[in-house]
Formats: structure tokens, C-alpha cells, sequence
């Protein structure tokens, strides 16, 4: 997955065209432990990088989740209105929280590949 | 996440080994969770048994002839009225009715027996060693080991080592040997269910762990499902639902003040907490169900349903039992009814949710 980039806050975002697919990572999930509730945004809504666009709450608590991107919310994934533990089970996967139609893929350059991401990780131990 | 500075029960090994999740708590290192997670093991409990080490709380035994008497000039419980091994759930009070820590107390050979709040071992050894009579003695059992044995399996699973297990009746303690260790066991708990606290010596702790979790009906329970546990069972946290700004009857805990006590008082506060008793208090602890999936959590804000300010959850989140929010709070004792309706403030959204009786999961345990 080349075209999958990662966040300092532990967010993925694949791109296809000039949307990007927005999750949290294996890493964050297994720090968050079973995930409750997810707070999606309404499609439509802009968001610029750095906001807290939605909630992911684990048993034991809410934690938001930051933009790695400015654009518009083209898709919430609804599947995690019934069944949140999608994000534990496939964080990178059916997990996925938004699609987002990136203002200015150039914000794409400021994210980690894999190789860095796995870097800062091995850091954090 | 090696950090030095946190003390290590007698089982920290052993919660490493099961690939336990370790995180600070009360200045100890303790597991929040294992590879199953908090929903699972939350499920697991209540389904079969659970084992939870709680050697971070502290035990103190109170040694003396009359440790009864003098106890009771620091509690609200009836504490003389307990006959030998038998035990009771009472609170440290303040001067103006708060509680200082909340505990169980047992009658022992020569005394008492108290197991304090992690959080507030050293507050409730002052208390003892400050309030007590001079014909006290009371040591702390600094790092001895605390497990506890829960779920409806429990009983099998630890009559089989220790066969007098069975015979004990709810809120009872006795001497018992588990496969050879000598322990202190007492059918007691945190969780809504049946089960055992059992104090062992450091140096078999986790032999004892091991023998009992040698049973394939048992798994290891973290610290996170031990308090969805609680909090499904209708059980305060110390901190969050009760502190020295809330009085045993504003929390609910009336049940826990014997009819000579609320009669002759003689403990901190007593005045104000006999006042609250005769004209109820201005506010009390209820069980809130919110609406659908969101969690409230504590310090949520709550609001009556004309949206003015009602009071505050203390202890909210997941109930892995009835795969829905659950929450504990205070509110104005007019809208303390199962059934009101109130307006929780999610993050700036106004969720419904109503009153309702606690426990959230019927108690599974017989007798009191």
C-alpha cells in the first residue's frame, strides 16, 4: 500500500484520485482497546488539518481524532454506527472512519510513509 | 513502559507473563487489561469466574478487644453487631458528613480487619492511627496479596482447593488452606456476583494465582473490566462517586447505617447525616440510562428535561452486558425517580436519557 500515508496522531489516509480514505492505524487501535461509539461528522462538512473531526470511544475513553488533511467529507463509513469494533478488527480495512476530498493534496507531502511511521512506533516503545 | 517509580503487587510478574497491559494506578503498576480485552473479560466474569488482583489495596488489621467500639467513633456502620468473621461495608465520614474512604470491615480473632481504597491507604491509615483508642493496634500488611475470585463459577472453582469455600455464607471470612496455601478468604466482591477475596502471604500470591487460574473456567481480569463490573453493579468508585463532598445518604449508601447508629450517632458528621435522614438530602446518586450508543462519561453535565442544569455523572461508560451506555450521578432529589427524564450534555450535544434503578444487571450473589 505505497499510496497509504500516516499521521503523527496515528491516523492512515489512502489516496485514490483526490480523495483520501481516513482511519486510525493498528497501532492506535490496540492503544484504545475495544472501541464503543464512533462520532462521524455529516458528509458535506469541511474540515481543515488539525481538527478534531470524530470520536472514537473505547471502553474506557473517548479519544478524537485529528485531520491529517484539509477538504470535504465525502463519505462516512455508517457500517461503524452498528458494529464500532470494525475498528478493531480491521483498523486499516472495513474500519475506515471518512473519505475526505483533499483541498490540497500538496498537505499529503507533511505525512510519514510506512517505513517512517514504523520508525516513530519503534520510538514510542 | 518500564517505569521504576511505581511499586509492584506480588503478581506483577505474572500479569507480564499473560501479556497483561500494564498502566500506573494509585502508584502501582497494574494491569488494565490482558489479550482478551475489557469487553471479554467483562463477559468472562459473568458467565464463569474471573481473577482480579487487587494486592494494591490496603489491608490493615486493627488489633485490640474493644477495635470494634473504637471503629465505630470514626464510621457510621454498626460494627459491634458483627459476630466473629463476619463483615460489612461502612465509610470514614468527616466532621461535615463526607465520606474519607469507603471499605469493608471484618470481625477477626483479637479485632478487625479493614481493606482500604488504593487511592486512599495512606488518608485512612491516618484516620485509624489519628482516631482510634490507645489500646489499638493497627498494622498495615504492606504488600501482602489481595486476589479476588468472581463470577457465577467462583464457588466450584475454589471449593475444589479449599472445600470449606462452599460453606461460607455472603459477607463471612474464615481461615482456609487453597491447595495447601494458607489464605483468608471471604465471600465478598466488587463485581455483582458471587465469589471470594482471599488474602495471601507475598511469597504464595502467585502460586495461588496460578493454581486458580490452573482451572480452565478462570481468566485473568484487568483493572478496565473491573470497573465496568462495579459500575453495572451499581457500586460507587471511591473518587468518582463518593468524596468528602458527598454524604452516605446523598450517595445512597443509607442502607449501610444501622438503626442504633442513625439512633445514637457518635460518628464524624453525625448530625448532618441524621439531619439528611430525617429531611432526605437536597441531592442524590442515581443510575442514567443515556440513549443510544454514546457514552457519558463522568463530569458529563445533566439537565432536566426544560434543559436547566440537574447535576452531574460520576462514573459513566459501556456496559459490555447490555451493549449500551450506562452512567451514575447526582441529581436534585425531586428528579431522583426511576423513569425521569433527563438531557445529558455530550460534547455539546443534548442526549436523552432517563432514571433508572440500579443495579443495571441483577446481583447474583445470595444472601447479605
Amino acid at each position: 500500500m505505497s499510496n497509504v500515508k500516516y499521521s503523527k496522531d496515528h491516523e492512515w489516509i489512502a489516496m485514490d484520485g483526490d480523495v483520501g480514505t481516513i482511519g486510525i492505524t493498528e497501532y492506535a487501535q490496540e492503544q484504545l482497546g475495544d472501541v464503543v461509539f464512533v462520532e462521524l461528522p455529516d458528509v458535506g462538512r469541511e474540515i481543515s488539518k488539525g481538527d478534531d473531526f470524530a470520536v472514537v470511544e473505547s471502553v474506557k475513553a473517548a479519544s478524537e481524532i485529528y485531520a491529517p488533511v484539509s477538504g470535504e467529507i465525502v463519505e462516512a463509513n455508517e457500517a461503524l454506527n452498528d458494529n464500532p469494533a470494525l475498528i478493531n478488527e480491521s483498523a486499516m480495512g472495513d474500519g475506515w472512519i471518512v473519505k475526505v476530498k483533499l483541498s490540497d493534496t500538496g498537505e499529503l507531502d507533511d505525512l510519514m510513509d510506512a517505513g517512517a511511521y514504523q520508525e516513530m512506533l519503534k520510538e514510542l516503545e | 513502559m518500564s517505569d521504576t517509580s511505581l511499586a509492584h503487587t506480588p503478581l506483577y510478574d505474572l500479569h507480564v507473563e499473560l501479556g497483561a497491559k500494564m498502566v500506573p494506578f494509585a502508584g502501582y503498576a497494574m494491569p488494565v487489561q490482558y489479550a482478551a480485552g475489557i469487553i471479554a473479560e467483562h463477559l468472562h466474569t459473568r458467565e464463569k469466574a474471573g481473577l482480579f488482583d487487587v494486592s494494591h489495596m490496603g489491608q490493615v488489621t486493627i488489633a485490640g478487644a474493644n477495635a470494634a467500639e473504637a471503629l465505630e467513633a470514626l464510621v457510621p456502620g454498626d460494627i459491634q453487631a458483627l459476630e466473629q468473621g463476619r463483615m460489612r461495608y461502612t465509610q470514614f465520614t468527616t466532621s461535615s458528613g463526607g465520606i474519607i474512604d469507603d471499605f469493608m470491615a471484618t470481625r477477626r480473632e483479637g479485632g478487625l480487619s479493614v481493606v482500604l481504597n488504593a487511592s486512599r491507604k495512606a488518608v485512612g491509615l491516618d484516620v485509624l492511627r489519628g482516631g482510634l483508642t490507645a489500646d489499638c493496634t493497627v498494622e498495615h500488611l504492606e504488600g501482602r496479596g489481595l486476589l479476588a475470585l468472581q463470577g457465577p463459577m467462583a464457588v466450584d472453582v475454589l471449593s475444589k482447593l479449599a472445600p470449606a469455600a462452599a460453606d461460607l455464607p455472603f459477607m463471612a471470612g474464615a481461615d482456609v488452606e487453597v491447595g495447601g496455601i494458607p489464605v483468608y478468604a471471604s465471600r465478598s466482591g466488587y463485581t455483582g456476583e458471587d465469589g471470594y477475596e482471599i488474602s495471601v502471604a507475598a511469597e504464595h500470591a502467585a502460586d495461588l494465582a496460578q493454581m486458580l487460574l490452573d482451572d480452565d473456567r478462570v481468566a485473568p481480569i484487568g483493572l478496565g473490566a473491573r470497573d465496568t463490573l462495579r459500575l453495572e453493579a451499581g457500586l460507587c468508585l471511591y473518587g468518582n462517586d463518593i468524596d468528602e463532598t458527598t454524604s452516605p445518604v446523598e450517595a445512597g449508601l443509607l442502607w449501610s447505617i444501622g438503626k442504633r447508629r442513625r439512633t445514637e450517632g457518635g460518628f464524624p458528621g453525625d448530625s448532618v447525616i441524621q439531619q439528611q435522614i430525617a429531611d432526605g438530602p437536597a441531592r442524590r446518586r442515581v443510575g442514567i440510562r443515556p440513549e443510544g450508543r454514546a457514552p457519558a462519561r463522568a463530569h458529563t453535565v445533566v439537565n432536566d428535561e426544560a434543559g436547566a442544569q440537574a447535576g452531574e455523572i460520576t462514573s459513566g461508560g459501556f456496559s459490555p452486558s447490555l451493549q449500551a451506555p450506562i452512567a451514575m450521578g447526582y441529581v436534585r432529589t425531586g428528579l431522583a425517580k426511576a423513569e425521569t427524564k433527563l438531557s445529558l450534555d455530550v460534547r455539546g450535544k443534548a442526549v436523552p436519557a432517563e432514571v433508572v434503578k440500579m443495579p443495571f444487571v441483577q446481583k447474583r450473589y445470595s444472601g447479605k
